[in-house]
């Protein structure tokens, strides 16, 4: 396998860079998808249902490199159903549930207008970087960028209508936005911390600099916030770390549900 | 689905007609109504529901309000009379074998 890859001219993202961007892919999608049949009306249920299979779409496409570059009989399948919580990449941001402030066993109602806070929060970043992976040296990757960064417009443009409407509505929808903004900003800075995967995907220019990227997600968001007249959380406290496979205690939760099928009839195909 | 909200959509949310274009070049055609807020929400709501199987290049999305509508009671003096006309269909022409396929 090193052989092959050493006759290569261009140079493939480390395996870790990718799992980072499925994992969040997935989990994500995986998240919306908790709304399928649940949706507040039929037409928004159905795009929850559209925005998941995206990025579910996005996560096949990733992993299935991943697996090709890993070898050892790695495939998607393995790598989304058969690898545990800490093995996961994922932005913390993305593995949490749709009912702000409660544990991970607690059961409520799920608040649309944290599901739409945190698609607008991840978009926002993900038009950006997928515009600037179109550029990676690894080129299946970069393929993957240009098919990702159009659906990912258009997450940002239903994400963004809605938490205009929210903020910008009448006082419930107004307060609901505003809650869902206070708890999801602050793990919003996990974007910006260092990560040895990410380090080493931008030293073999198959990766890009994150840290670059902060002004003009600010400028999204804080536009976004004007307009929807919501009020931007002070940045502090506790940056997660769910990118070095270090995660809050919902995404066992998450798991336990997306891979149990899988696991449970291991040489099942479909 | 919440009934409770969907009832409250329904109620407090105009309807919209969709017409979709297929390809470039044909026409929009209507595809069916949903109730939205506003004609940019009406859109991206078509946007997913009418066009995920690729059925579109192109949206428009019409108050339905605004449209005219004939009365199923005027039936009888609008479109009866010409159900015996049938000379207006150009069907009794002979056309010339070297004009091919009309």
């Amino acid at each position: 396998m090193n052989t092959l890859k050493t006759q290569h001219s261009t140079p493939n993202a480390p395996v870790d860079y990718l799992l980072h961007l499925a994992d969040n892919a997935l989990i994500l999608g995986q998240r919306n998808a908790e709304w399928c049949g649940h949706g507040p009306i039929l037409e928004e249920d159905i795009a929850l249902s559209n925005n998941s299979l995206d990025l579910i779409g996005q996560a096949r496409m990733l992993y299935q490199h991943a697996a090709e570059l890993q070898g050892g009989g790695a495939t998607e399948d393995k790598l989304a159903y058969f690898r545990d919580v800490p093995d996961f990449r994922n932005y913390t941001l993305c593995e949490l549930p749709h009912t702000p402030l409660m544990s991970a066993t607690a059961q409520g109602d799920r608040d649309f207008a944290m599901t739409m806070a945190r698609n607008f929060l991840y978009s926002s970043l993900m038009v950006l970087v997928w515009d600037q992976l179109q550029n990676s040296k690894d080129a299946q990757l970069a393929a993957i960028a240009a098919k990702s960064l159009k659906e990912v417009r258009y997450h940002l443009r239903h994400s963004r209508d809605w938490l205009v409407r929210l903020g910008d509505g009448t006082d419930e929808s107004h307060a609901k936005a505003q809650a869902a903004l206070d708890q999801l900003i602050p793990y919003t800075q996990e974007f910006w911390a260092r990560s040895p995967h990410e380090a080493a995907a931008k030293a073999n220019g198959t990766g890009i600099d994150m840290a670059a990227l902060q002004n003009d997600w600010n400028q999204i968001v804080d536009e976004a916030l004007q307009e929807a007249t919501l009020k931007r959380p002070a940045d502090g406290g506790f940056v997660p770390t769910g990118k070095q496979g270090l995660h809050s205690e919902h995404l066992g939760f998450v798991l336990a549900e997306m891979q149990s099928l899988a696991r449970t009839h291991p040489q099942a195909t479909w | 689905m919440n009934t409770t909200a969907n009832t409250a959509a329904l109620k407090e949310w105009p309807l919209w007609e969709v017409f979709v274009r297929s390809k470039q070049g044909l026409e929009h055609k209507h595809c069916g109504s949903l109730h939205a807020s506003d004609s940019e929400h009406a859109l991206q709501m078509a946007r997913d529901v009418y066009t995920r199987r690729q059925e579109g290049v192109s949206i428009w999305v019409v108050p339905s309000a605004n449209i005219s509508a004939s009365e199923p009671n005027d039936k009888p003096e609008f479109f009866d009379p010409a159900s015996d006309k049938v000379y207006r269909h150009p069907t009794f022409y002979q056309i010339p074998d070297e004009v091919g396929h009309m």
